[in-house]
């Protein structure tokens, strides 16, 4: 029997597979430079869901660190309901923003308080008033970068975390910084994240590790807000097809049974 | 009614038979879905077909719903697909499943042509049927292209501009035709929308096609894995309800392993610069196609050496040189075409590599050769990869137009069964 399935069908069977995961881990490869630790992160695995907490301390993380210059255009306000803050919470955080809207009855544009239907206020009005207040080089949209950055969070929190002094014979221009996991090592954000420098509501203050672990996780949600409605489906929609296929199998080996 | 009565159609149900008197589809489908008499001893490999044909529904039914929620226009696509990620309702599950659709789709279908090429299913009288075939993979080839544009993503404009870019090969007219195709004078709005209209179009070409390659399929019968024609009854069963259990069954192991990608790992086959809007500034640190284009494409990038025909100096300065890139894209693009060939190259009279031992080898080597090159396609074409995509590419077109036609010359085949009947009993006895 094993003999016979063997000859009939695992040998090509077995180059499609190898095949598939040639591709895959080629494809894979082609990226990052020095690769980034891999951390253990709650919403990773088959059944893996956003820590809540870790979230909202990570936009608070975003708001104090890195929302001066990063703008993180696709969400809105609202969408941080979904991460366990209230409605009247949303309503008082983007009331801290303006928006331009218009024209009014009389043909004005005019500015208003950002209501939380509105999509997160950009630091800046546009590229190039962003390039030019940081030296020339454009701060990133964050709304997409775990997923926009091969080793997705792995590498976000080694970035934040792999600032270092240079090397003895690394020469580092002024505005520029030393980052292990940056390639070409050379990066012109300053460090974003200090101990100490963001005080959690739970009245400690974060280490650069934490911050950095939060934000990460702020932002792989920020990237796929859907996540865990899929890994809910996923389970449903497998078992369903594994229930199936035990079925159409009993009913295959049935109907062949005169065949066979 | 004398003449409806005469065609007595089987159907109890009084509407299907009004129906069918005047338009006789259910007899058709029962003709052809039904009574279709089918070789009884396929393997699971005979799946791929059915499977290849859901999979062509499921991308038209959830790419016309994604048509409904996109924006083709540069300044907007990249947030239109953002949108529906994030705000439409399911639309999360509509992309993904489109776009891992599109790589299980060729998954289906490579799987398909392997199976093919092993059992011989090109040959006579089936020739027309492995065309129509090559032609369905070239359409699905320039689908997936277009549709791989149209997030307006770092890799969509890279790869337009890399893609769109060899036609510039072509001698003398090679930058109008480049031109002509982005509707300007680089990669922009035009191009876009005309690449989704075309996205858009081409599936429902490949419904026609796929219509007569299963039109084709019905008339000469379907091929098995001894290679022998049917010539008894005892050699067939009826498609229903034989084959269309066994395809459900194979169906459902194929969707599970598909849904455990597109809800568990979606971006398991996708890169990170998809996730980027289009830069045409800022070029990626590599351009990688999708894995399905890679064999191709390190076909493509294996020829780095311009050739110049010698004394011909007088013609141009620096004489008519055969560039390497020309070489490449001719190369690539023959690659495919060989295929359209494959029927007239392989002359032996024994189709299934079961009985052709040599034959059954170098069918291994292929798939060797392109994995060698779907991985040399995803490195920077240098050193070693250069010289392993170099050596796979000579065996891709070596087996095909050298080793093929020898071997329907030369190999010693094993002694075909007399029957399918036979063969099905003998591997009975065997298995025992």
């Amino acid at each position: 029997m094993i003999k016979k399935i063997l000859r009939k069908s695992s040998l090509p069977a077995l180059a499609f597979v190898l095949c598939m995961t040639v591709f895959a881990s080629a494809a894979y490869a082609a990226g990052a430079k020095v690769p980034p630790p891999q951390q253990h992160w709650p919403h990773k695995g088959v059944m893996g869901t956003y820590d809540l907490a870790a979230l909202q301390r990570g936009y608070q993380v975003y708001r104090e660190a890195c929302a001066s210059c990063h703008s993180i255009r696709l969400l809105s306000y609202r969408n941080l309901q979904d991460i366990g803050f209230t409605e009247d919470e949303v309503r008082a955080i983007a009331s801290d923003y303006f928006v331009m809207d218009g024209p009014n009855d009389e043909g004005d544009m005019f500015e208003r308080v950002a209501v939380p239907s509105d999509r997160f206020v950009s630091p800046f009005e546009n590229d190039a008033q962003a390039r030019y207040a940081n030296n020339g080089a454009l701060p990133l949209d964050l709304s997409l970068i775990v997923k926009a950055r091969y080793g997705g969070e792995d590498y976000i929190y080694a970035l934040l975390t792999g600032y270092a002094e240079p090397p003895e014979d690394v020469e580092i221009p002024d505005g520029m910084y030393w980052n292990r996991y940056y390639s070409g090592h050379q990066i012109a954000m300053a460090p974003p994240l200090m101990d100490g420098q963001i005080a959690y509501s739970s009245g400690r203050s974060a280490s650069v590790e934490e911050a950095a672990r939060d934000v990460t996780q702020f932002l792989a949600w920020a990237s796929e807000p859907h996540l865990q409605q899929r890994k809910q489906i996923g389970v449903k929609v497998l078992f369903f097809l594994l229930v199936f296929a035990v079925l159409a199998y009993a009913a295959k080996r049935r109907i062949w049974a005169d065949v066979h | 009614m004398a003449a409806s009565k005469q065609k007595k159609s089987g159907f109890q149900n009084p509407v299907i038979r009004w129906i069918d008197d005047r338009l006789p589809i259910f007899t058709m489908m029962d003709k052809e879905y039904g009574a279709y008499p089918t070789p009884k001893n396929f393997n699971y490999f005979w799946n791929f077909g059915a499977i290849a044909m859901v999979m062509l529904v499921l991308m038209i039914v959830t790419g016309v719903f994604l048509a409904m929620s996109y924006t083709p226009h540069t300044s907007m696509a990249f947030d239109s697909v953002e949108r529906i990620m994030r705000d439409v309702n399911y639309g999360w599950m509509l992309r993904y499943l489109h776009m891992n659709g599109a790589h299980f789709f060729f998954i289906a279908v490579y799987i398909h042509i392997f199976r093919g090429l092993y059992y011989g299913s090109y040959k006579r009288p089936r020739e027309l049927l492995w065309i129509l075939g090559v032609l369905i993979f070239l359409l699905m080839m320039a689908t997936a292209f277009m549709g791989y544009s149209l997030p307006w993503s770092q890799m969509s404009g890279w790869g337009v501009t890399v893609i769109t870019n060899l036609f510039s090969a072509i001698p003398f007219f090679g930058d109008a035709i480049v031109t002509w195709l982005w509707g300007g004078p680089s990669v922009g709005n035009p191009t876009l929308n005309r690449f989704f209209a075309l996205h858009y179009l081409l599936p429902f070409v490949i419904v026609g096609v796929v219509f007569l390659h299963v039109w084709a399929l019905h008339v000469s019968g379907s091929g098995n894995p001894s290679g022998v024609e049917p010539k008894t009854k005892k050699d067939t069963v009826p498609f229903h309800p034989y084959y269309t259990i066994k395809d459900t069954f194979g169906l459902t192991v194929f969707m599970f392993v598909y849904m455990a990608v597109v809800f568990f790992a979606p971006l398991a086959l996708s890169h990170a610069d998809h996730f980027q809007p289009f830069d045409p500034l800022v070029t990626p640190e590599q351009i990688v196609p999708e894995w399905y284009f890679l064999p191709f494409y390190a076909i493509l990038r294996a020829f780095t050496m311009d050739i110049v025909f010698p004394f011909t100096g007088w013609i141009t300065d620096g004489g008519i040189v055969f560039t390497a890139k020309l070489q490449g894209v001719i190369a690539m693009f023959g690659a495919i075409i060989v295929l359209f060939f494959l029927p007239w190259l392989d002359k032996s009279p024994v189709r299934s590599a079961r009985y052709r031992p040599a034959y059954r080898w170098c069918n291994y080597l292929l798939v060797v050769a392109m994995v060698l090159l779907g991985y040399a396609g995803a490195q920077p074409a240098e050193g070693t990869m250069l010289w392993i995509a170099r050596g796979a590419t000579a065996y891709y077109f070596a087996h095909f137009l050298v080793l093929i036609p020898l071997l329907s010359r030369y190999e010693k085949t094993l002694p075909l069964p007399k029957s399918i009947n036979e063969a099905v009993l003998k591997d009975k006895e065997e298995a025992q």
